[in-house]
């Protein structure tokens, strides 16, 4: 089938199906389930042990889109996107055995970055569960310490239970994966249907109560502080704090730094944003961490990306941590202020309570390490003068032309790296990248997933040559189901990141990260994708303008200088303050 | 410093429990001396009780993590003066050994109790902590000890006021709804 220039066609969602059905399978249970939770798109591959499932879907087409991935990985980083693109939980079917065992990794990806997402697998029929029978995998052993929670079900009865507590903790506290796993008996077996939203667990309270004294407590230490500073990670967007955060800084004056999957929660131009925390962050901002005297941690957890060397890190600061998840607070670093709330009620909370001021001096300090940043690094990678393209300008460029409007889907390595330094957001939630794991091959399934959860918006994937050979079958998916997505690949034909770590650490021993590259241009034509390749500074413009014009999904290669470095940079146990602008 | 802790978890009675309880032990790399688990007095609410050797500030950051698993109530670290706990042991002899007198003494002494008594063999049991069960232990090594067992550790926590009632409530809104 040819790619047509059409957008994702959504299913009209017609009245969901009701809620209560006498005397129907435990598969059909499970549509009705889904449908009765208001889900409309599954991405899934289908397989023997859960093909009653894919019979019972038949007949729901007109409410339920199923879209059929390459790769039961490219099922769970679509879901992932599309979740955090549309804000609703992400829906991915796998059939038993290898079918679920591919999930592993998008499942672990969703766990660290909190991403809500339920997972339904197939499963042997349970008299043979404990047999080694064809295609059993104890999914559920495997999945236990990457899911927020997981269940096996035999019997039809339980299936909507299962899923309404699926979905309730999917979604609630700090979201993540679910997996149900339904064995073929029960998906088969008869039973009377109802379904009841979950909306209590008694050994589960997924909102903590604002305590008062803390809030109290904070905004004292706020007001008190000379030189405040926010930093503001993913729990700010999943909250929806962005506005609230963004009123206490206007009115006490605090700058605001983002963690890798806090961008986008504050637009790029706010007079108040300083910039990226982290390893390949700005440099001022990480320099700051170690000046300022009260650090605002907001729904961001301490990663070791953003710390470097914990015992290096804000020592003279006083913490305010505001979490919703208990165990990360005193989890890496000490707060002398823990706020267990939600970010959106905390910052609400605060906000009358702290004095009104302007810290100009403190704001005035973190221009002087961007002036330097600029000279040393972003005036020689956004502006070069010669040798082949860099990744930062091509990142610029599209910023520009996308006016910042565009959700960014990137993959791992320095291409990530860069569209987080320059691509200069506007929105909330354009931002999907893999932050906590890192995972090679989410970019274009993640793209894909965000197109559809958000089909009004641009997206576009930026994606490396080595990142885009892991999942590029999703290609397939995106001709079949014409999900419109633009796809950047910055080639600089070698596993970039790693070379970039064997170049400055191990003595430029350049062991197995060089690429032979095969024609992306060609294999995007394959699956029906347009696509384009350049490789010149005076071709990319054009090439930018042609790929946002295109209706549809369209791929364009960029050919980048091969042995570019990102910069700055905290070397691995090194403390932040020890950031290297070259 | 390492020392030895007492972890109490109350959880739901799920399958893959213990599983899920373990795991974030292993993944610290602590590793559990002993692990005690029952229902308590409310019906489908368990108790963990576990023994660890590890750091307070270690512990403290997995009892958060197991709080956060889905199915657990409450979980807690106690230092070794917190609780009252004992453990039992069962000791197997030989039945002819049970003629001679010093035996008798020795249970007496020990004030452990036979439990069962058959032409082959005696049951001894003893409550008590680890050393008190080893010492025994020793003491009828030189009769023909056929076997031992012992059970991990019982512990009640000297401070806690109403969990009794707490798990009482949570069973009351659950039937509520
Ligand atoms: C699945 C997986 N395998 C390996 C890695 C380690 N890794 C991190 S970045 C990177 C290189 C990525 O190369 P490329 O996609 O070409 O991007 P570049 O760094 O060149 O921009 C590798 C191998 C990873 N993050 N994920």
């Amino acid at each position: 089938m040819q790619q047509k220039d059409v957008l994702p066609t959504k299913p009209k969602t017609t009245a969901s199906a009701p809620a209560v059905a006498e005397n129907i399978t435990g598969a059909e249970a499970v549509i009705r389930s889904l449908v009765a939770e208001g889900v409309d798109t599954i991405f899934g591959y289908p397989g023997g042990a859960i093909m009653p499932i894919y019979d019972a879907l038949y007949d729901f087409q007109d409410t339920v889109h199923h879209i059929l991935v390459r790769h039961e990985q490219g099922a769970t980083h679509a879901a992932q996107g599309y979740a955090r693109s549309s804000g609703k939980v992400g829906v991915v079917f796998a059939t038993s055995g290898p079918g679920a065992t591919n999930l592993v990794t998008g499942i672990a990806d969703a766990y660290v970055d909190s991403t809500p997402m339920v997972c339904i697998t197939g499963q042997v029929a349970a008299a043979l569960l404990g047999t080694d029978a064809f295609q059993e995998t104890d999914v559920i052993g495997i999945t236990m310490p990457i899911t927020k929670w997981n269940i096996q079900v035999t019997r039809p009865e339980d299936i909507a239970p299962a899923i309404a507590k699926a979905f309730y903790i999917a979604r609630s506290g700090r979201p993540g994966p679910v997996l149900v796993d339904i064995t073929k008996n029960a998906q088969f077996a008869v039973t009377n249907f109802e379904y009841k939203p979950c909306s209590y667990i008694r050994s589960y309270s997924p909102t903590p109560e604002l305590n008062q004294e803390q809030i109290a407590a904070a905004a004292l230490a706020i007001n008190d502080a000379k030189r405040p500073y926010i930093l503001c990670g993913h729990g700010v967007l999943l909250s929806g704090a962005e506005k609230a955060l963004i009123a206490l800084a206007e009115k006490a004056g605090i700058p605001i730094a983002s963690t890798l999957l806090g961008l986008s929660a504050v637009p790029t131009s706010h007079p108040l944003y300083v910039g990226y925390l982290g390893m390949h962050g700005n440099y001022s901002p990480n320099i700051n961490t170690n000046e300022c005297d009260v650090l605002i941690a907001v729904g961001m957890r301490f990663d070791d990306r953003v710390t470097g060397d914990v015992s290096k890190y804000a020592r003279q600061a006083k913490v305010i941590h505001i979490e919703i998840d208990a165990a990360e607070i005193n989890k890496i670093v000490k707060a002398d202020v823990a706020v267990h709330a939600d970010a959106k009620a905390a910052l609400e909370a605060l906000l009358p309570l702290v004095n009104a001021e302007k810290h100009e001096e403190w704001l005035a300090s973190f221009r002087e390490g961007d002036k330097l940043e600029y000279e040393k690094v972003q005036q020689n990678e956004l502006h070069p003068k010669a040798g082949g393209l860099t990744m930062a300008e091509v990142i610029r460029r599209i910023s520009e032309k996308t006016e910042g409007r565009a959700i960014l889907v990137t993959d791992v390595g320095q291409h990530q790296m860069v569209a987080s330094r320059y691509y200069q957001f506007r929105d909330p939630n354009t931002n999907i990248t893999s932050g906590g794991m890192g995972t090679m091959g989410f970019a274009l399934p993640a793209a894909m997933g965000a197109k559809v959860g958000a089909p009004e918006k641009e997206v576009v994937a930026i994606i490396g040559d080595g990142c885009f050979q892991m999942t590029l079958q999703e290609l397939g998916t995106i001709n079949q189901s014409q999900i419109g997505v633009k796809i950047v690949i910055l080639n600089n034909n070698f596993l970039g990141m790693v070379r970039q770590w064997q170049q400055l650490f191990f003595d430029k021993r350049y062991s197995s990260t060089e690429m032979i590259n095969p024609d992306f241009v060609q294999i995007a034509k394959g699956f029906f994708v347009e696509a384009k390749k350049v490789s010149s500074r005076d071709e990319i413009d054009a090439a930018v303008d042609t790929m946002l014009a295109h209706k549809g999904a369209y791929l364009l290669e960029v050919v980048v200088e091969k042995e570019e470095n990102v910069f700055p940079m905290v070397p691995t146990g090194a403390g932040i303050g020890e950031i290297r602008l070259d | 410093m390492q020392k030895e802790y007492t972890v109490t978890v109350y959880t739901e009675d799920r399958i893959g429990i213990t599983n899920r309880i373990t795991v974030i032990f292993t993944r610290r790399q602590i590793n559990i001396t002993s692990l005690t688990t029952a229902e308590t007095e409310i019906p489908g609410v368990y108790k963990f009780i576990i023994t660890v050797l590890s750091t307070r500030e270690k512990l403290d950051k997995v009892v958060g993590q197991i709080e956060r698993l889905i199915e657990i109530h409450r979980a807690f670290v106690h230092e070794e003066d917190e609780v009252v706990y004992q453990e039992l042991a069962l000791y197997k002899i030989a039945t002819r050994n049970l003629n001679n007198h010093n035996i008798e003494q020795l249970i007496r002494d020990n004030n452990a109790r036979i439990l069962t008594i058959t032409a082959d063999y005696v049951v001894i049991e003893k409550t008590g902590h680890q050393q008190e069960l080893l010492s025994m232990l020793k003491q009828l090594e030189p009769y023909g000890l056929i076997e031992y067992s012992k059970s991990g550790r019982v512990a009640i926590v000297k401070w806690s006021r109403r969990f009794h009632e707490h798990l009482k409530d949570l069973s009351l809104k659950q039937a509520e709804l």
